[in-house]
């Protein structure tokens, strides 16, 4: 006899749209998407892959500080993104930095958060974002709180948040999609399952079968996603949307992807816990590699326009660094001032102090 | 004898008490196979097997539950919870919990755990994952709080805590961990807890200090030394409970005092300190006791660290204040 655990698992196949070699393999799913669109959706995953491979070079040269690899994510976390409007509202992980930036962050706030400068942090008007999330799990319980403003107020806005396959251990990640479910609230919980949470794989973090069925206790509605098929997460993602959009409450989509870098640029080395092996059959699965086949077929993509779009990226790069280093240092007086909105008499006095010890 | 950092005692104390002790399990996120991100459990798992150092799924609050459940079922938790800015997912089970039992049980139930982590500041890590949240432990009566300054007192007090029939909150200073060498005795050794080290001895001031400002005091005394000062230096290595007799003793002796923390200042374990001695010295003092710390704003931005952060300089400019008062 079947357990339970199995029974739930198989009403959660993986959805996909285009197969590894690029083909359409669920034509009925094909979503309607001009070709400028197909394409712009092809530039920013190149766009992304490129600004990864420069923000780690940055890193090493010590010009930017945190940052998390996400090279391998780039179809979990730009599909999903493409499904959204200008007005949603994004809660990312510290992984998620792409789409704040497809959402309007510019790109040299990004570089500032990376070196922890309060302006990285400053959104800016009209982008509706919260800083990236460092507290695993947190986020999970303030969307639900994000998507009932706007549940309340008759928006048709929705709140996306997103997770790890480790996240999906915290209690909050629970409590969020228990809260947004029982409140029907407009939100879209994604977990990118790219198999570890730094050296921990994904089937010592839970006995599920899938991550997916973990939307069945909370009763609102779950997918598994191919998360390198940028096209199913885009689906996928939209159709969450309209669902919240018209009152049918939260989703939850669990996007099989992987990191191909290491979890940070903090010292973390993935040999220690991964195989060449493995590495090599997600590689084979390339959300880039696949698109590019399905552009390429449809004679709408090419290499030098691949390369005008890895050019731009490039410039756009050097550029936002030299921004970001003409943004005065932040200093402890900046820390003090922001602590409150008006100071109170300790740090008043620290202030004095600090200001002095500053101007030396 | 052998040259160990202050990462390499700890490990060592680890393997200890594993091999001492079955009922000893290690516990926490990416200590098994990765050996904690700062492999503090370096082959720990290889030596000593999964069923006694294992990954856990991620979740501070199951990582104090599972300690908490363990430990009824008589075995000795020694969990990590992997930064200490993490802490407050765990708050329950530990303060909350644990460090009730022993009076909920009506004294029959013991817990004996010793929650591992790192904490402190000053290795440019991003936010969240520096912050001296000792302060938070010491205020819950029915936890020890334990921090090491060297790698000496790193091994004895982590064996003394894994043998302790109380919670204790043991925690790692980052700065601390890969930063100097010491003699480390081979053979196991323990250092009681609750009980102050002078670490260097003097007739002036009296330094008070914990953790990584240890080595700050020690180095403001060799400043002053300079200027034919000398400064008597305590190392706390127990936060929770406090060994006032220590204190007070060297206050009396020197009748200035300068409390270091690398904590900010409100509601912080210097304020405690200058509370006991001002109660319980206050007539052999020649100057107000006063405080080093960080000024009270979340944990500083790697940026700005090294300005935010006390040093050796704060505390020679203090003792000066209450050598010339
Ligand atoms: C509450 C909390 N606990 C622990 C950590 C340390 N930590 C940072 S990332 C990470 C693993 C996360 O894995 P996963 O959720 O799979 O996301 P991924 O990094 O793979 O994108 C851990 C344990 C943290 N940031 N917050
Ligand atoms: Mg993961």
């Amino acid at each position: 006899m079947k357990r339970t655990n199995e029974k739930i698992a198989e009403q959660f196949p993986t959805f996909q749209i285009l197969n590894e070699e690029g083909k359409i393999v669920n034509e009925e799913k094909m979503p309607n998407l001009s070709d400028d669109e197909l394409k712009d959706l092809m530039t920013r995953m190149v766009y992304t892959r490129i600004l990864d491979q420069r923000s780690i070079a940055l890193n090493r040269q010590g010009r930017l500080g945190f940052y998390a690899p996400t090279a391998g994510q780039e179809a979990s976390q730009l599909g999903s993104h493409f499904a959204l409007e200008k007005d949603d509202y994004i809660l990312p992980g510290y992984r998620d930095v792409p789409q704040l930036i497809w959402h309007g962050l510019p790109l040299y706030k990004a570089f500032l958060w990376s070196r922890g400068h309060f302006v990285g942090g400053q959104m800016p008007e009209g982008v509706h974002a919260m800083v990236p999330q460092i507290i695993i799990g947190a986020q999970f319980v303030q969307a639900a709180g994000v998507a009932l403003g706007m549940k309340k107020r008759g928006e048709n806005r929705v709140a996306i948040t997103y997770t790890g396959d480790g996240g999906t251990s915290q209690g909050d990640f629970y409590e969020g999609m228990n809260f947004a479910g029982a409140f029907d609230a407009p939100a879209i919980f994604i977990a990118q399952n790219n198999r570890f949470a730094i050296s921990t794989p994904v089937e010592k973090q839970t006995k599920a079968v899938t991550l997916a069925q973990k939307a069945v206790a909370a009763g609102i509605e779950g997918i598994q996603v191919d998360g390198m098929d940028v096209l199913a997460v885009y689906v996928a993602t939209k159709e969450a949307r309209e669902r919240a959009v018209n009152g049918e409450g939260p989703t939850f989509i669990e996007t099989l992807t992987y990191r191909y870098g290491p979890h940070t640029m903090a010292g973390d080395d993935p040999t220690r816990y991964r195989t060449k092996d493995l590495d090599e059959e997600w590689e084979k699965k390339d959300p880039l590699v696949r698109f590019r086949k399905f552009l390429e077929d449809k004679g709408i993509w090419s290499e030098e326009e691949e390369n005008e779009v890895i050019e731009r990226a490039k410039e756009e790069i050097k550029a936002a660094i030299k921004e970001a280093d003409g943004v005065p240092k932040q200093k402890v007086t900046d820390l003090i001032g922001n602590m409150y909105e008006t100071l109170p008499q300790n740090l008043q006095e620290q202030m004095e102090e600090y200001k002095a010890k500053e101007s030396k | 004898m052998a040259q160990m950092t202050m990462i390499q005692a700890i490990t060592d104390a680890l393997r200890v008490e594993l091999k001492n002790d079955e009922n000893v399990v290690l516990f926490g996120e990416d200590v098994g196979k990765n050996g904690g991100v700062f492999r503090a459990t370096e082959g720990l798992q290889d030596e000593f097997g999964e069923d006694r150092v294992f990954d856990t799924p991620l979740a501070e609050s199951g990582i104090g539950g599972l300690a908490i459940g363990l430990a009824t079922q008589g075995f000795r938790p020694v969990p990590e919870i992997q930064f200490f800015g993490f802490v407050y997912e765990v708050m329950d089970s530990i303060s909350g919990q644990m460090a009730r039992m022993r009076y909920r049980s009506g004294n029959t139930v013991n817990m004996p755990i010793t929650l591992r982590s790192p904490f402190g500041g000053g290795v440019h890590t991003p936010e969240m994952h520096a912050d001296s949240l000792e302060g938070l432990m010491a205020q819950q009566p029915g936890l020890k709080v334990v921090i090491p300054s060297n790698p000496y007192d790193a091994k004895g007090l982590l064996i003394s805590a894994i043998r302790d029939n109380d919670p204790v909150i043991y925690l790692e200073h980052m700065k601390l961990y890969r930063s100097f060498r010491d003699e480390v005795p081979e053979e196991e050794y323990t250092i009681e807890l609750g009980k102050a080290n002078v670490k260097r001895e003097g007739a002036d001031i009296t330094f008070i200090a914990y953790g990584a400002m240890v080595q700050a005091s020690l180095k403001a005394a060799e400043e002053l030394e300079k200027d034919g000062v000398s400064a008597e230096v305590i190392d706390l290595r127990t936060i929770a409970p406090l060994d006032v007799e220590t204190i007070v003793e060297s206050v009396k002796k020197t009748g200035r005092c300068v409390v270091v923390q690398e904590a900010q200042r409100v509601a912080g374990i210097a304020s405690q300190i200058v509370a006991e001695i001002q109660e319980r010295a206050i007539l052999h003092l020649e100057a107000p006791v006063l405080r080093v710390t960080a000024p009270d704003t979340i944990f500083s931005f790697p940026q700005a660290e090294d300005v935010w952060l006390p040093n050796h300089k704060d505390i020679v400019k203090k003792a000066n204040e209450a050598l010339n008062y």
